[in-house]
């Protein structure tokens, strides 16, 4: 339980879930208010103190369970270059790097990060020290409106590791052998990432200059 | 999201006896299928109990020659592992085909298997669902049906099982390896694992309240070319309308098993017998008493022309 929550929010949570406003407006207290609840409906989770590490620094954070790790982000440490854009997982604008890994920020919870590393666009690079990735979207315009970008480099940065990694993808004609660094490789890996502008050309122009830069 | 409590599990027997005991509890692992469905208020647990702790995320060679999967393997460790691509080439293939690089990284092999529909009538709480909502009926029946199940299907459901995974772990013979409540281990194989709708379509799978898959086995490679093809409206990161898993041995026998076609991976072990004879033959056998709506009738079509596309692949 925290110590900050002032009764009247704990009011209004409780009597939001109990039917809304006709509802809260005939009960005096928050006691009655409480009692016409299902008994099973957890009304006020327990918040749940949490050290996220973001781009190398620490946070301590006292969180409800309900928070996902990019509202945590975005909504508790101004971190807002991660986007939301569907929030269902579908268009991989909040991508983030965890353990080295991209995954999509709006489809795990906070309380679940506690532990692991996590790198966003912020983190990758600053305005004057660029991530390669982040010049090369610069130099190749992989963007129009800018609001799938991070997604896009956080995504394109964690899935070159993938193929030197070794990871097969749908296009790898041979399981056996290591996939190779090339185009359509690199088109099949990205599907995950949608740019309502259509920049994927240019996107792919980006991430075939970084190879030739680390080749 | 409705409110709910939220605990890391330290031990196996600890999480399936706080599941069974707590009402409304539900395990949470890559969360890929949960997390989205609970933002919409269609899953609803009041307590979560997070299983990534349990060290459930190995991938072992077993006595027998097969492979024992630790239910939190991610997908993308479980197509990139060099046993799967080399014995078990229809799985790794089958993974690869399924949703996009961020997902595979945080989906489980457990949790894959227990995917929620994606018919979109269950995703919309406006609507009536027998399976979101027991009771209401059926909005796809008569509906916007194109996506839905051609065999198996119900008065109460025609919802299809949308993993891709699951259709090679079915041709595969997998089993499923699970901790019940009271401490004791089962093993469920995997053609008895899922359900069909029938009159309850809420109950998709087999498992006991509480219970837990703690991993999925296969049996030792049975070689032959394995092949899995996925017809989707786009060329990558979309759902199957159709998918087909084969594994074809050199004679010409095999198996064969399908996606997108049933509420269950769909797999008709009698008709493999007609495999030598062509896709027509096979194609007849698999989908016997297939049940279309206008919008989807086109899919049983759409399966034999790519079982006959996979079996003159698998000639070479």
């Amino acid at each position: 339980m925290t110590t900050f929550d002032p009764s009247r929010r704990k009011f209004i949570q409780t009597t939001a879930v109990s039917g809304g406003a006709v509802v809260a407006a005939r009960l005096t207290t928050e006691a009655e208010a409480r009692s016409v609840l299902q008994p099973k409906q957890v009304t006020e989770p327990a918040k749940v103190d949490i050290l996220l590490r973001v781009n190398g620094s620490e946070h301590r954070l006292m969180v409800d369970p309900r928070m996902t790790l990019l509202d945590a982000l975005r909504e508790r440490l101004q971190l807002t270059g991660s986007k939301k854009g569907c929030d269902q997982g579908q268009c991989g604008a909040c991508t983030v790097i965890v353990d080295g890994r991209r995954i999509v920020s709006c489809l795990t919870l906070a309380v679940m990060q506690e532990g692991h590393d996590i790198i966003t666009i912020e983190g990758l690079g600053t305005p004057t020290n660029l991530h390669p990735m982040q010049a090369a979207f610069i130099k190749h315009d992989g963007y129009q409106c800018g609001f799938c970008t991070p997604g896009q480099i956080c995504s394109a940065v964690a899935m070159l590791d993938e193929v030197k990694a070794g990871v097969p993808s749908h296009v790898t004609a041979d399981l056996t052998r290591s996939p190779e660094m090339n185009t359509i490789e690199f088109r099949e890996r990205m599907s995950g990432n949608i740019c309502r502008c259509g920049a994927y050309s240019n996107i792919q122009e980006a991430i075939a200059e970084v190879v030739g830069e680390r080749a | 999201m409705r409110g709910f409590n939220y605990e890391r599990a330290n031990s196996i027997a600890e999480a399936v006896a706080k599941a069974a005991h707590i009402k409304g509890a539900k395990f949470i692992a890559g969360g890929t299928n949960l997390v989205d469905l609970m933002k919409i208020q269609v899953e609803t647990p009041t307590y979560l109990i997070d299983i990534n702790d349990l060290g459930l995320d190995k991938i072992e060679t077993n006595p027998e020659g097969g492979l024992r999967i630790g239910a939190l393997v991610r997908n993308t460790d479980l197509a990139a592992n060099d046993h799967v691509r080399r014995d078990y080439g229809v799985l790794s293939r089958a993974l690869l085909a399924g949703a996009s690089g961020q997902l595979r990284n945080q989906a489980t092999t457990a949790g894959n298997l227990l995917q929620r529909t994606r018919c979109p009538y269950f995703y919309d709480t406006n609507m009536p669902c027998n399976k979101r909502e027991p009771g209401t009926g059926c909005s796809a029946i008569g509906g916007y049906s194109r996506q839905h199940a051609i065999v198996g299907v119900s008065d109460s459901c025609i919802a299809t099982h949308p993993s891709d995974m699951a259709i090679a772990m079915r041709v595969l013979d997998a089993t499923v390896e699970t901790m019940r409540p009271n401490g004791l281990t089962r093993t469920i194989p995997i053609a008895q694992f899922h359900k069909l709708p029938e009159n309850t379509p809420h109950i998709e799978h087999t498992l006991e309240p509480g219970e837990l898959i703690t991993a999925v086995t296969l049996p030792k490679p049975v070689g032959g070319t394995q092949i899995y093809r996925k017809v989707r409206d786009r060329a990558s990161y979309a759902f199957a309308l159709i998918s087909v898993a084969a594994i074809v041995q050199r004679d010409g026998t095999g198996r064969v098993a399908l996606g997108g076609v049933a509420h269950k991976p769909w797999r008709v072990e009698a008709a493999e017998r007609d495999m030598s004879r062509g896709a027509k033959a096979l194609t007849a056998g698999l989908l016997a008493n297939s049940h279309t709506t206008h919008d989807n009738a086109f899919k049983v079509l759409l399966v034999e022309r790519t079982i006959a596309s996979v079996l003159n692949e698998a000639k070479g």
